[in-house]
């Protein structure tokens, strides 16, 4: 191989940049910010439970969304029996009340920019931080 | 360039076409949409709205409708005319009944405002050139716009025979001055709306919004919303004894909004 | 063979600069208008197409025309027509490139506009017409891939590719009419609802694509060493002055149905047109222009001794290009929403940035000719040498 130091230095240098977020938080223990959305005060219980929620609210909204729109199917029973009216700004938004306090930290965190906001409301009934 | 290089840049191009065709794996649901209506949900098998323009006359500075609707929709008030955006207003007769105007009409009426919204035609031509079904007609004949499947052709205001329809020129919040409503979506640039006869209002067991503040303003028989398939609704009844006409018929898109004259 | 795109005079590269810088310039006016909107444009709640799908349905019109150069040579076996097929061909691809860049400037949510095909709805004019322009796209491209590279290589193409160019010749015909379609089945329009529109599409089409062709064959002549033949274009120029003469025909068919029976719905555009309707009048001199370009350019063609002067056939059909242009872009589709179904006149006029988006589209596409004639170029002269 020709120029194989320069080669062999520059990869190495690539690696370690590249690895940098892992190797870093596991020497210093600081893994950076993490998002911390406000949950709703006096509501305990979500539609989904939690971890589906985090997994799949967007294939639950979605859903939400057609069987609203599209089939003029309004209400959603949960896996737990509950009856739900199937709405982002009037259920979702009941409770989680302000996005900025609470789709937009994780959102943020991870730079996802979803374009529910531009026309769906929250509470506050202005567009959000984003 | 040599043989094989060409060959595994042709293979890798197609592999990567092939990736990004496979279909997104989306997990399912886990609870289930009900069939259920919602409790006191307005159906019908034919929504339909008679309009007594003779009554609507009367009032002849009267928007109540017009601002009952577009409050409760967060319609921008855009004043610059070739963007505005209006789902329910007043058009001259002469313009909204071209074929019915003649020179020697009843003084004063050519000029007079008609209320004109969207007809929720039974063959809504609309509906049939729209490419995503972003527009359709639902079964109780509603014709229903999903927002979120808009992709902004402007196809169906090239086909709607009655201009009832207005698309977002650029973002309308700025322009929502009469205080936005967080119960109903506002909509994003770029997508197509209209009247889509209160469809969150009918869940809730209320009719439109238009329907209301009339009979609350002008009383029981100005604008009256109901089932025109139900012999015993008051639309189906007035339509009985009353003569009534409809925008551009020759066209045959059966609209469902009744003007009594 | 894309190689041979590579290396060119310095007059290649000085257009292939002008022409990106241009292109770079409609897609920085473009970045614009996905921030702001389509408020960026002239176009209004009354006149909701304008420019945009102007050219598009223009554009649509010189891609088809490549079967004006197909059928002949791969049908009827003209030989003549040998070295023009692969500018043909080109042609097409640029065409209908450009002419999807400007639906996909024209979407309100381009983002969203593979929902097209991911919610096919059959009754729609405009899902086919995306279907066909993508098929069409690459027949083309597959079409000239294949037939060039044998060339090239000095042998046959292979058998099956003969199918196809086969197949290609009623799709351009189909691409064509698919766009007639999506105006002429709207009786919101009464301008637009006439059963002439697709053969007026096709015959415009068939005058403008070629001429458009013919331009492209004597700026090749003059400044390279391809030479497509003087039969072919002489061919090519009868083909335009019949194209053109039907074209002529059916405009007079279609006034004459308007003004004749007299009944205002079907008048009233034309009085627009050509005389300007309740004192609004923008497009009244176009359309003249228009009519007096297109009607002395045919009656130019119909003497051989003009139409086989190589120099007068140039600037005629600049003229032809022009008038059709003007016609199909500015005439038809604006005057379609004028009056409004409210009985409204809008006018419309384009803005500087949608013009800019406009040149920049423009630019992309003569860049891709630039390219792929640069290359059909190169691959005869070698063959020639």
């Amino acid at each position: 191989m020709y120029d194989k130091g320069k080669i062999m230095a520059g990869l190495a240098a690539f690696l370690v940049m590249i690895t940098l977020p892992f190797w870093y938080s596991a020497a210093t223990g600081k893994a950076g910010v993490k998002p911390d959305p406000v949950l709703p005060k006096t509501e305990k219980k979500c539609v989904e439970s939690r971890q589906y929620m985090r997994d799949a609210h967007m294939d639950l909204l979605n859903r939400w969304r057609d069987a609203v729109v599209r089939e003029d199917r309004h209400i959603y029973v949960s896996q737990d029996g509950t009856r739900y009216e199937m709405s982002l700004n009037n259920t979702c938004m009941k409770c989680h009340e302000e996005r900025a306090q609470f789709c937009d930290k994780c959102h943020t965190y991870m730079g996802e920019n979803p374009f529910c906001w531009d026309c769906h409301l929250d509470k506050k009934g202005v567009k959000g931080v984003l | 360039m040599d043989e094989s290089r060409r060959a595994f840049l042709k293979t890798a191009g197609c592999a990567i076409l092939g990736a990004g065709l496979a279909a997104p794996i989306t997990r399912a649901v886990a609870g289930a949409v009900s069939a259920d209506a919602m409790p006191g949900e307005l159906t019908a098998g034919r929504w339909a709205i008679a309009v007594n323009v003779r009554k609507c006359l009367e009032r002849e500075d009267c928007r109540a409708c017009i601002d009952a609707c577009h409050v409760a929709h967060n319609v921008p008030l855009i004043k610059d005319p070739l963007r505005e955006i209006k789902w329910i207003w007043k058009e001259p007769f002469k313009d909204t009944f071209a074929a019915e105007t003649h020179p020697y009409l009843e003084k004063g009426l050519a000029g007079k405002n008609v209320l004109v919204l969207c007809n929720h035609c039974d063959n809504p031509p609309c509906v049939r050139v729209c490419p995503t079904k972003a527009t359709w007609k639902r079964p109780d004949g509603i014709v229903m716009m999903d927002q979120h499947r808009c992709i902004g052709c402007r196809y169906c205001i090239a086909g709607c025979p009655y201009g009832s329809r207005s698309f977002n020129w650029q973002d309308p919040r700025p322009f929502i001055t009469t205080g936005i409503k967080p119960e109903y979506p506002t909509r994003m640039k770029g997508v197509v709306e209209k009247c889509t006869f209160c469809t969150e209002r009918l869940i809730k067991g209320l009719p439109p919004a238009c329907v209301e503040v009339c009979n609350k303003v002008a009383g029981p028989g100005t604008m009256t919303f109901g089932d025109i398939r139900d012999p015993n609704s008051e639309v189906a009844r007035m339509l009985k004894d009353g003569f009534s006409i409809r925008r551009k018929p020759e066209l045959g898109t059966e609209p469902q909004i009744f003007y009594l004259v | 063979m894309l190689e041979k795109a590579l290396h060119g005079s310095r007059r290649y590269w000085t257009l292939i600069g002008i022409l990106s810088a241009l292109a770079l310039v409609g897609v920085l006016a473009y970045l614009k208008q996905l921030s702001a909107g389509l408020v960026i444009t002239g176009l209004s709640r009354d006149v909701p197409w304008g420019l945009y799908i102007a050219q598009f349905t223009f554009l649509v019109g010189v891609a088809a025309s490549a079967v004006m150069v197909v059928l002949p040579y791969y049908l009827h076996n003209y030989k003549a027509f040998g070295r023009l097929t692969i500018l043909g061909e080109f042609l097409a691809i640029a065409a209908v490139t450009m002419c999807m860049l400007f639906i996909f400037v024209d979407m309100g949510q381009p983002t969203r506009v593979l929902n097209v095909i991911l919610y096919p709805t059959p009754n729609s004019l405009m899902f086919w017409d995306m279907m066909v322009l993508l098929g069409y796209l690459i027949l083309n491209i597959l079409i000239a891939y294949v037939t060039f590279t044998s060339e090239e290589k000095g042998v046959h193409p292979p058998s099956w590719i003969k199918p196809i160019i086969i197949l290609s010749i009623p799709w351009a015909i189909s691409i064509h009419t698919v766009t007639a379609f999506l105006y002429s089945g709207l009786g919101a329009r009464p301008f637009w609802l006439t059963a002439i529109l697709a053969p007026r599409f096709l015959a415009s089409a068939f005058a403008s694509g070629p001429s458009l062709l013919i331009v492209f064959c004597l700026i090749l002549r003059k400044y390279t060493t391809f030479d497509a033949g003087e039969e072919a274009i002489k061919k090519l120029s009868q083909i335009v002055t019949y194209a053109m003469a039907i074209n002529i025909f059916f405009v007079l068919v279609e006034l004459f149905t308007a003004l004749y029976s007299d009944i205002p719905e079907h008048k009233h555009h034309f009085e627009y047109l050509f005389f300007g309707l309740h004192g609004h009048n923008a497009l009244v001199p176009f359309m003249w222009t228009s009519q007096f370009l297109a009607v002395t350019a045919l009656v130019l063609l119909l003497f051989p001794k003009i139409r086989n002067n190589f120099t007068y056939l140039f600037v005629i059909c600049v003229g032809i290009v022009a008038a059709i242009w003007i016609e199909k872009g500015l005439g038809m589709v604006v005057t379609g929403f004028i009056p409004s179904p409210l009985g409204k006149v809008t006018e419309y006029s384009p803005t500087l940035r949608e013009g800019l988006i406009t040149l920049g589209i423009y630019a992309g596409g003569f860049l891709i000719i630039t390219v792929l004639y640069k290359i059909a170029v190169s691959v005869r002269e070698e063959l020639e040498a």
